[in-house]
């Protein structure tokens, strides 16, 4: 008998019924829905949206009445939205579908991503060692704007990476000093460090490059062309020709992920960032952890930048050139959920509608303008709790005072 | 530290142990009295001036430039002549004044209920936007209600905008800075969808400029000070003063107020003294919104008349507001002194600005990072305390009963 009970629960047939899988399957299937009228696939009735929508409105009613409310409506409203979208699309005319859905939309999509990584995966450190850091957006700048110079001073892209890191690093220990030693508000002091950023930036680079002036001729970061993936019908225009730091990002996040949550110095950080007192207990020097987070978290941020500018941008640099990107890594991470790859996932869904936006004008100027809001209308609703509530670090935000 | 709530905190570490961001702020409005935002102005301005001496240029001398780029020579002789540069360049210099005056309100009104308005910039730019809409249509009427009516649609605009994160943050815990921010930046896409090609307040004369159309003349404010046409000084002004008034009125002197600081306060007293909270953070972000937004009413009625797509990126008003409300902890007074401060940097930075010391470029970005230094100085307990403690320790000790 309990053989036969065991044999019914075992962990595949569980986890199926599971209704966090179903939630999940559902949402996912929601947004296929959507994927079906555009291109590669592009079906031309919207028979088959309607289909695939409907089956994740079923699975999300059934992991709602399974307990799982919040995580059920959310596939329910993604499978409605994927049918409106999906049935949207297969009324477009297919000359439009295929301007703007390309391959080469996946290879945007990581541009406008990759800063964002950065500075998210950065945000996760220091959050997750207990210090809010809203000042990602100056550090960033930092790193665009003397990244360049570096690049441009020293002759080598390497060098302005360096220099990137320092003055990065170097705003945020500032950071850090107000936050740890001196206990100011965090996101008071993060607020004055993006101030700093701006000032210091454009002070410095009206002061050396007199303005507008873009120097000409700078050593940028090389792209990655991949012999074998670049004749490839779909991957080729996708990923055959990617800058290196976008690689980077990758190999980045599956690093913190490694670190943060596999690793003893991992365990140091997010216990520094839940319960700094205990930690403090056991003999993990607090204040040590959080100096190196933040710190960490300016040289990734500042990273971010110098791809912008030194990668991405081909050695330009304008006032102001991260335009809120910190912010919008700001949000990745919080809609990540303080996550690696969640923070990832985030990144990528804002690369991609920003990517996106800059293709709809072949439908509607205007439209367009309005699309770019989208990650910030996105985050405001994944920080009311619709899509699920996250949970910051309990210490997060809290000066630690050392007993 | 063991707090009673029955008893006012004595020390400075008590206040910070009940580890509301208001009541730390509330500690540092007596901690040190004006010696504080003084000295963090002092300070500020000398690293300021390190950079620039660093640079090569003299900051003795760019700093008297600024001054006088400001019109704050007007004193050394004063007329009301606007003919005269430094009677010009003050007036100007007032203009901004009224403007961050109710921005710093802005952020000032939602410290004292605890929480940090982050959202000045979005919320200034929906009351811009609304009375332009308002000041455009309707332009039979005659002109004192086209006013009210351009001046109060923007600012219950401007609370409402501000209403969304008070409302996520009472109802769903959402904290309000993270939403804050994400409204200013819907607030500039949707200023640029606006003002931008085929966008619904785009001018109605020329349709490949991205630029709104000027609000009719029965929809601007007087000027009494310098001419319309040269952006002389609108009746707005006296409003912000009296914003200054009303901002103090009602935090200590109405039930409201009192609620509203009692919350900034302590959150879990307050409710338990029968204060609704969540009323009551609805009802300060909306305020503070109405001030952002009344901001933006008077200058889009006073002085602008029309806003582009490139006028968004360059405006930074709101986020001075933060600098302004510190500076001044969050009281009417140091408001208002905050404001005057940073409106002469804006102005005698840029426009204002003639000097052969240092280029408008440089000081214009001096500005903000003498702006980012006053919020870190400002930020920081501990320096705050020392100097507090400092001033204890100089006094002759208190007999406690």
């Amino acid at each position: 008998m309990s053989e036969w009970v065991q044999r019914l629960e075992n962990p595949v047939s569980a986890r199926l019924r599971d209704p966090a899988t179903t939630g999940y399957a559902g949402l996912l299937l929601g947004a296929f829905a959507a994927f079906l009228g555009i291109p590669p696939i592009m079906a031309r009735t919207f028979t088959w949206p309607i289909v695939v929508g409907i089956l994740a409105v079923a699975l999300g009613l059934w992991t709602a009445t399974r307990g799982r409310r919040r995580l059920g409506y959310g596939a329910v409203a993604s499978g409605l939205l994927g049918i409106a979208l999906g049935a949207l699309a297969t009324r477009s005319g297919e000359g439009n579908l295929n301007l703007v859905f390309t391959a080469s939309l996946i290879a945007q999509m990581f541009v406008f991503s990759t800063p964002l990584v950065f500075g998210a995966i950065g945000g996760m450190f220091s959050e997750r060692s207990g210090v809010v850091n809203i000042g990602l957006e100056g550090m960033m700048l930092m790193g665009a704007f003397w990244g360049v110079y570096g690049a441009d001073k020293g002759g080598n892209w390497v060098v302005g990476i360096l220099v990137a890191l320092l003055a990065g690093g170097l705003l945020a220990f500032v950071h850090a000093v107000f936050a740890i030693h001196l206990r100011a508000d965090q996101i008071v002091g993060g607020t004055a460090v993006n101030f700093l950023a701006l000032g210091i930036t454009g002070y410095f680079f009206f002061q050396i490059y007199h303005g507008n002036y873009i120097p000409q001729g700078v050593s940028t970061i090389p792209d990655v062309k991949i012999p074998w993936i670049k004749h490839l019908h779909f991957f080729g225009p996708a990923i055959g020709d990617l800058n290196l730091m976008v690689w980077a990002s990758f190999v980045l996040v599956i690093v913190s992920y490694i670190v943060v949550f596999k690793t003893p110095i991992g365990l140091r950080i997010r216990a520094c960032g839940e319960h700094p007192r205990a930690a403090d207990t056991v003999g993990i020097n607090v204040y040590a952890i959080r100096y190196g987070a933040v710190i960490l978290s300016g040289m990734l941020a500042a990273l971010g930048g110098v791809y912008l500018t030194d990668g991405f941008g081909g050695g330009a640099f304008t006032d102001n050139i991260t335009a809120g990107r910190g912010f919008i890594a700001l949000a990745a991470m919080i809609f990540g959920n303080w996550r690696p790859f969640g923070a990832f996932g985030a990144a990528l869904l804002f690369g991609f509608s920003t990517a996106l936006a800059y293709r709809l004008p072949a439908y509607s100027a205007s439209a367009a303008t309005l699309f770019q809001a989208l990650p910030y209308v996105l985050t405001l609703i994944a920080v009311a709790g619709v899509i699920g509530r996250t949970v910051p670090p309990a210490a997060d935000g809290k000066p630690y005072r050392k007993q | 530290v063991s707090v009673d709530p029955n008893v006012p905190p004595e020390t400075p570490e008590e206040a910070a142990a009940t580890g509301t961001l208001a009541a730390s702020i509330a500690l540092k409005q007596r901690a040190g009295g004006i010696i504080v935002p003084v000295l963090t102005a002092l300070v500020a301005f000398l690293l300021g001036g390190v950079i620039v001496l660093a640079t090569g240029h003299n900051p003795l001398l760019a700093y008297r430039d600024i001054f006088n780029g400001a019109g704050l020579n007007w004193i050394f002789h004063p007329t009301t002549d606007v003919a005269s540069t430094a009677a010009y360049n003050l007036s100007q210099t007032l203009l901004q004044t009224t403007t961050l005056i109710l921005t710093g309100l802005a952020v000032a009104f939602a410290f004292r209920c605890g929480m940090f308005n982050i959202g000045g910039q979005g919320q200034y730019f929906v009351g811009l936007y609304v009375a332009n809409w308002l000041g455009y249509d309707f332009a039979s009427m005659s002109p004192l209600p086209h006013i009210l009516i351009a001046v109060g649609g923007a600012t219950l605009a401007g609370a409402a905008w501000a209403g969304i994160a008070g409302f996520l943050k009472a109802t769903v815990g959402a904290h309000e800075v993270i939403s804050t921010i994400m409204l200013n930046w819907i607030a500039i896409w949707v200023g640029e969808w606006l003002f931008g090609d085929g966008g619904p307040l785009q001018n109605a004369a020329n349709k490949t400029i991205p630029i709104s159309n000027d609000v009719a003349d029965s929809a601007k404010l007087p000027v009494f000070w310098g001419q319309q046409q040269l952006q002389g000084l609108h009746v707005g002004f006296f409003v912000a003063l009296a914003a200054l008034v009303v901002f103090w009125l009602i935090l200590n002197r109405t039930t409201l107020g009192f609620e509203v600081r009692a919350v900034g306060f302590n959150p879990e007293a307050a409710a338990y003294g029968g204060i609704n909270v969540k009323k009551n953070l609805v009802r300060a972000m909306a305020i503070s919104g109405g001030f952002a937004g009344l901001a933006g009413a008077l200058d889009m009625t006073g002085y602008l008349y029309h806003f582009g797509q490139s006028d968004i990126p360059v405006n930074n008003v709101g986020f001075l507001g933060i600098a302004v409300a510190l500076l001044g902890r969050n009281t009417a007074v140091g408001t208002g002194l905050g404001a005057l401060l940073f409106g002469a940097l804006l102005y005698g930075t840029t426009h204002g600005l003639s000097s052969n010391v240092i280029a408008p470029d440089l000081a214009g970005n001096l500005t903000y990072m003498i702006q980012g230094l006053i919020v870190l100085f400002v930020g920081a307990d501990v320096l705050i305390l020392y100097v507090w403690n400092t001033r204890r320790r100089l006094r002759p000790k208190p007999v406690r009963v």
